[in-house]
């Protein structure tokens, strides 16, 4: 049995008359997939690719340079949880946000809460620093983080 | 001088500002019919003589970008938008797109016109989510009322816009790493030239701008050049290659000041004036030791350069790499210039693409360097080794293939000149101050 459903697809080809070919539609796709199975696994990859007309390892050369992406091997919590680390949030305590976070849940950056429901990562300038520290949380940022907040926000997760 | 009227700002806070509704009785979209009807190098000519400069962080004049292109040329063109907005302390693309989607849109159809370009392509760095889903229902609206698609209001002229979301990489910004990575590749930056306006995406002419000055273009065709041309400031009279630097401009500032913002003023306020009347001051009655003047690719200003104009011309004038995307970044006196230049360094360390070797190699480096110097073990010679390595690496010095190289150098170069004694003291201390929470930092 295929490892993507036939719904999965279809979303994957609604993408191509978008395009002048499909290659462009590897991003597209892996964000699908992604969202969808909270991880892009080997065998997705290969369906991917026959969707798209590739070689697997051209889409596996794609996805491997974005860190955004995990494989089988990295499986993800329910929610993804990115703290800032970059310059603006750094100087207002974004780190010191992110360490007592790390105490609260008893996890690392790159790790996931024992219940399955967090993981944790860093980010890279989230272009919300009039709000630093700021973090986001999936797709959405919340700005003007403290530790309270922060531990507020995930509970509720 | 009369008080500046935000223009690119002027609806962000009204309420439903992003609806089609709302900025059509604003007077949005009331002149595109006319505009869609002038003749394409009418249009580029009123943006070319109005002087726009790229707000993307190059400055380069828009209107003269968009003569580049191949005339009669008989394939499909494209334009490009680049919304990848990373470089670390910039978040005016957001706002712009999250609260005025319109506005953007409509620039996307003039430049399209202008350029002879029926297809958009709008590159958005994934963390923006909210932009995304103003941007697409902003786009479904317009499908829906007949500003896009085919024969837009009867013109003729026909407009496709497809979004494409990113992947959390800061090199998708650089504009062919952006069009590699909408191919579906690595986002590589390419060899230039050709540049894309010859060659680009898909192999085909395309044009790369910003959301900011995708949405100067629409105030300029509604207001005209001459608007344009009275904010600003004009070319030098003693450098006949300043193009000026005209317009308004949406400053960003963050950092240890007491209101951090985004506020739009004429081009040219310093970055004193910035701090002190539109952010607060700088936060717990300190004073400012450093400030970015455009994110942190462009180096540093010391206090006494506090006055430098932050036009396109004044911070290179004291030894930094430009205006970049003018976003303010400002460091108090209680804080250690080797923890800023050390979060700049692993910034660009993680974000090089890793083609060139100068780059790839230089930027992990320097932020070894930098690590040693921070746990107690560094050494005065440190300081000449990471002024070597930073002078070697960059587009200037001719050893990489795009600009990162150059703003991951800078940093280092203005920090180590301008603020020596930081550095020196803190090795000569022998000693490390890192808080706990900087080593998590770091180890991971
Ligand atoms: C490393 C790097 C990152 C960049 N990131 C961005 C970005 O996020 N957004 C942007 O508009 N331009 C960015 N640029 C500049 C683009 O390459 C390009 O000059 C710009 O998009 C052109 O648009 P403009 O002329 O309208 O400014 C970046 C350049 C470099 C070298
Ligand atoms: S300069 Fe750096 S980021 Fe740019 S192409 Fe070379 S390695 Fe990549």
């Amino acid at each position: 049995m295929g490892v993507l459903s036939e719904e999965l697809k279809n979303q994957i080809r609604d993408n191509f008359p978008k395009y002048p070919n499909k290659r462009a539609v590897v991003l597209p796709a892996l964000h699908l997939v992604h969202d969808a199975m909270r991880e892009v696994s080997t065998g997705a990859i290969v369906e991917i690719a026959e969707l798209l007309e590739l070689h697997p390892s051209e889409v596996h050369d794609t996805m491997s340079f974005y860190n955004f992406f995990k494989d089988e091997k990295h499986t993800l919590g329910k929610h993804r949880v990115w703290v800032c680390r970059s310059i603006s949030c750094m100087l207002r305590g974004g780190e010191e946000v992110l360490e007592q976070v790390c105490n609260k849940f008893h996890i690392h950056p790159g790790q996931t809460s024992a219940d399955g429901k967090v993981t944790l990562e860093f980010a890279e300038c989230l272009g919300a620093c009039e709000g630093a520290p700021c973090i986001l949380v999936d797709d959405e940022c919340h700005m003007d983080m403290d530790v309270e907040s922060v531990s507020a926000l995930i509970e509720k997760l | 001088m009369a008080k500046f009227e935000p223009v690119l700002f002027a609806r962000i806070n009204k309420p439903d500002s992003t609806s089609l509704k709302s900025y059509m009785a604003d007077g949005g979209y009331a002149r595109i019919k006319d505009i869609l009807s002038m003749a394409p190098a009418d249009v580029t000519n009123i943006v070319k003589d109005a002087g726009l400069r790229g707000r993307g962080g190059a400055g380069f004049p828009c209107g003269l970008k968009w003569t580049f292109l191949p005339k009669d040329h008989p394939g499909p063109i494209y334009l490009c938008i680049n919304a990848d907005e990373s470089e670390p302390g910039t978040f005016n693309n957001r706002i712009l797109m999250e609260k005025d989607p319109h506005q953007l849109i409509e620039g996307i159809m003039i430049a399209c016109h202008a350029i002879r370009s029926n297809s958009a392509y709008l590159y958005l760095r994934y963390e923006y989510g909210r932009s995304y889903r103003a941007l697409d229902a902003a786009v479904k609206e317009c499908y829906a009322a007949g500003l896009l698609g085919r024969n837009i209001k009867g013109t003729g002229f026909n407009l496709d816009i497809v979004l494409h979301r990113g992947a959390g990489a800061y090199i998708c910004g650089e504009e062919t790493g952006l069009i590699e990575s909408l191919e579906g590749k690595r986002a590589w930056p390419r060899i230039k030239p050709p540049f894309p306006a010859i060659e680009g995406l898909f192999r085909k002419p395309t044009i790369v701008n910003n959301v900011e000055t995708l949405c100067c273009v629409t105030h300029i065709l509604y207001r005209g050049k001459e608007w344009f041309q009275s904010i600003g400031v004009p070319p030098d009279p003693n450098n006949p290659r300043d193009p000026g630097s005209y317009g308004p401009k949406l400053y960003c500032v963050s950092g240890h000041v007491n209101k951090p913002c985004c506020v739009e003023l004429p081009l040219g306020v310093t970055a004193r004036e910035l701090v002190e009347e539109h952010a607060g001051g700088v936060w717990k009655g300190r004073k400012a030791k450093a400030i970015v003047p455009g994110g942190i690719s462009m180096g540093f200003l010391c206090e006494k350069e506090f006055d430098t104009k932050l036009d396109f011309a004044g911070p290179g004038k004291v030894g930094c790499l430009g205006l970049g995307t003018a976003a303010v970044v400002v460091v108090d006196d209680q804080t250690s210039m080797v923890d800023v230049l050390f979060n700049c360094c692993r910034f660009m360390s993680h974000e090089s693409c890793g083609q060139c070797t100068p780059c790839r190699e230089g930027t992990a480096w320097m932020t070894k360097i930098l690590t040693r110097i921070r746990v107690g073990q560094g050494r005065l010679e440190d300081l000449d080794l990471l002024m070597e390595v930073a002078s070697s690496m960059g587009i200037i010095p001719g050893t990489t293939i795009c600009g990162l190289s150059d703003g991951a150098a800078w940093p280092v170069k203005n920090a180590i000149s301008k603020f020596r004694g930081d550095f020196e003291e803190y090795i000569n201390s022998k000693r490390s101050t890192m808080t706990s929470a900087q080593q998590l930092m770091e180890v991971h």
